[in-house]
């Protein structure tokens, strides 16, 4: 596949980390200069940019948490004039005020640069032609991902969620090749495209290019089976860009390319906040270190992942980030036991009948807790005898015993009773709160 | 010999097997036999209907899943003892009824029985050499 800025994408290890510092640095001083939140955030913890001598002292720089975004809601963090602010995106604030974000004129086409990046390492080309199933609107799904189609010179479909079975048609006769979108509105695309009769096999897409909530390495087996494709993972939040903060290449598909030459990951233990070494999982922290409008400085993502260094099959010398395996606030604590929703899925994958299509209900009877993972039957999991799925409720409720460590009833339940999303899937619904 | 059966898989909900026998109704299709299986949280619904694809379709595009099983309807004499003298040959041949239901027919003297065994061939043969009468399903669809 070829590498769309093979300049900064391949750059020897000690190039990269010269330009990351000097950009680190300058952005520093912009922040703390202009953000009134930033110089404070310093000064409560007695450091100023000039204390930043290497990468290495960025661990006293203090963290930057979602809190403070909405704490400074809505233009707080903004580092430059309004005038020079040519687009606003938002969250979307379910569990309180939306974060709002803010991109330069330049923001915007580093952002188209990132994205093309992404796309070609997801095996675009400029002839192919990209279907986007992301929203278009506030989430920074569609409209990421169409600028760097875009600037790719692919021809994009922006045909954004919703509308299901007119996007089938549109696949049918467009003839797209690359799909990029949410996984679990690509599932519920599979599926209506099922009851439409359109099987994948007969449509022309090569690579699937999937993001915006996590997904298992199981799920992908499933999605590439039903799709006919290469699914690749892509990452990215509003708060540090949007989509194409890190990629999948299409070569390995083991582990997402941050493109370092513009953000610094680390990953801390999210209780104590301590840097850990490169392999440790912990909690993925951002800092921008080119953006203009909106910098983050050591943002705490609460994505779960851990960073590997070896140097990679598709020649990128960027360091590689695990699959999202869950978020710290989507963490589960069952009587005592961490439960992530991911995991939970990657048990459910590994028997072949179940239907991608998951929930799970958490509640609290006379004090104890309870997990209850509603499963859809669908046509290859269903039998004609009680005994027979009452052996499969059986056994997935031991291989989450066995995996997990923890009880969970599994309720089986009618397909399509599970809501289908077409943004991110809502996997839990916890009535204990 | 073997009869089609159709299954559908239900959760326990007020009102969802009335949603089934709708669906039938204007799929114009006719119940000739039926049992219903339950649990705490789910049932399965067997039917034997007079036309299977016009019952599998209608259902299939309403989000039912549906299964399809090939079972037996056999012929089971209206006296005492009558439904032993079928199951004895098959319980010295080590063949275990999964599960069985009676039929509605009002026309013959003898009561028909649906049964689903996992060995049909080994339980034809069996029923046969017993001089057991196991109905067509052509002639189960239409009775």
């Amino acid at each position: 596949m070829p590498i769309y800025n093979m300049d900064f994408e391949t750059m020897p290890r000690e190039a990269l980390e010269s330009i990351q510092f000097s950009r680190l640095k300058a952005t520093l001083e912009r922040v703390y200069a202009t953000v009134p939140f930033y110089r404070e955030n310093f000064n409560k913890a007695g450091i100023t940019p000039s204390d930043i001598c290497s990468l290495k002292d960025l661990h006293k720089v203090p963290f930057t948490v979602k809190k403070d975004l909405r704490d400074n809601y809505p233009y707080g963090m903004f580092a430059v004039p309004m005038e020079n602010v040519v687009r606003i995106h938002a969250s979307s604030g379910t569990t309180g005020k939306p974060t709002v974000v803010g991109y330069t004129k330049r923001d915007i086409e580093t952002w188209a640069e990132l994205m093309a990046r992404s796309l070609a390492a997801g095996g675009a080309t400029s002839k192919d032609i990209v279907h986007n199933a992301y929203g278009y609107g506030l989430f920074t799904g569609g409209l990421g991902v169409h600028y760097g189609a875009e600037k790719l010179g692919a021809s994009v479909i922006p045909v954004s969620g919703g509308n299901t079975k007119r996007q089938i048609i549109i696949m049918k006769d467009f003839k797209p090749t690359i799909l990029t979108g949410t996984p679990s509105y690509i599932l519920h695309l599979a599926e209506v495209a099922e009851e439409m009769g359109v099987s994948f096999e007969e449509l022309n897409f090569k690579s699937g290019i999937f993001g915006a909530e996590p997904w298992s390495e199981d799920m992908r087996r499933d999605l590439e089976a039903k799709l006919h494709l290469k699914a690749m993972d892509i990452y990215g939040l509003s708060e540090v860009m949007g989509p194409g903060v890190s990629i999948e290449c299409r070569e390995a598909q083991k582990g997402l390319h941050i493109f370092e030459d513009h953000f610094i990951a680390e990953i801390i233990n999210p209780q104590t906040g301590e840097v850990l070494p490169y392999g440790e999982t912990g909690e993925l922290v951002f800092t921008s270190i080119t953006k203009e409008a909106f910098p983050v400085i050591r943002y705490r993502t609460r994505d779960i992942t851990s960073l590997n260094p070896e140097p990679c099959i598709c020649g990128r010398t960027h360091v590689r980030m695990h699959k999202v395996s869950g978020r710290t606030d989507d963490m589960l604590i069952i009587r005592g036991v961490n439960v992530f929703p991911s995991q939970i899925e990657s048990v459910l994958m590994k028997s072949r009948d179940v239907q991608p299509h998951y929930q799970l209900v958490v509640d609290r009877v006379d004090n104890l807790d309870t997990l209850t993972v509603m499963v859809e039957v669908g046509q290859e999991f269903f039998s004609d005898e009680i005994k027979t799925l009452q052996n499969m409720e059986k056994k997935l409720s031991n291989d989450i015993k066995e995996y997990l460590g923890v009880s969970a009833k599994i309720k089986l339940v009618e397909p399509k009773t599970i809501q289908r999303s077409e943004g991110k899937a809502v996997r839990v619904i916890d009535k204990r709160k | 010999m073997r009869v089609e059966q159709i299954s559908i898989f239900l959760e326990n909900k007020a009102g969802r097997l009335a949603e089934v026998t709708a669906i039938l109704r204007d799929a114009n299709v006719n119940i000739r036999a039926l049992s219903l299986a339950d649990t705490t949280d789910f049932g399965i619904l067997r039917l034997i209907v007079n036309d299977n694809n016009a019952a599998e379709q209608a259902l299939k595009k309403e989000g039912f899943t549906v299964g399809k099983t090939n079972v037996l309807a056999i012929e089971v004499a209206d006296v005492p003892g009558g439904l032993n003298n079928v199951l004895d040959p098959l319980t010295s041949a080590g063949i275990n009824v999964e599960y069985m239901y009676a039929f509605a027919n009002t026309k013959g003297q003898n009561a028909i029985m649906i049964f689903r065994f996992h060995d049909l061939d080994k339980a034809i043969s069996i029923l046969k050499d017993n001089g057991i009468k196991v109905i067509k399903g052509e002639d189960v669809y239409n009775l």
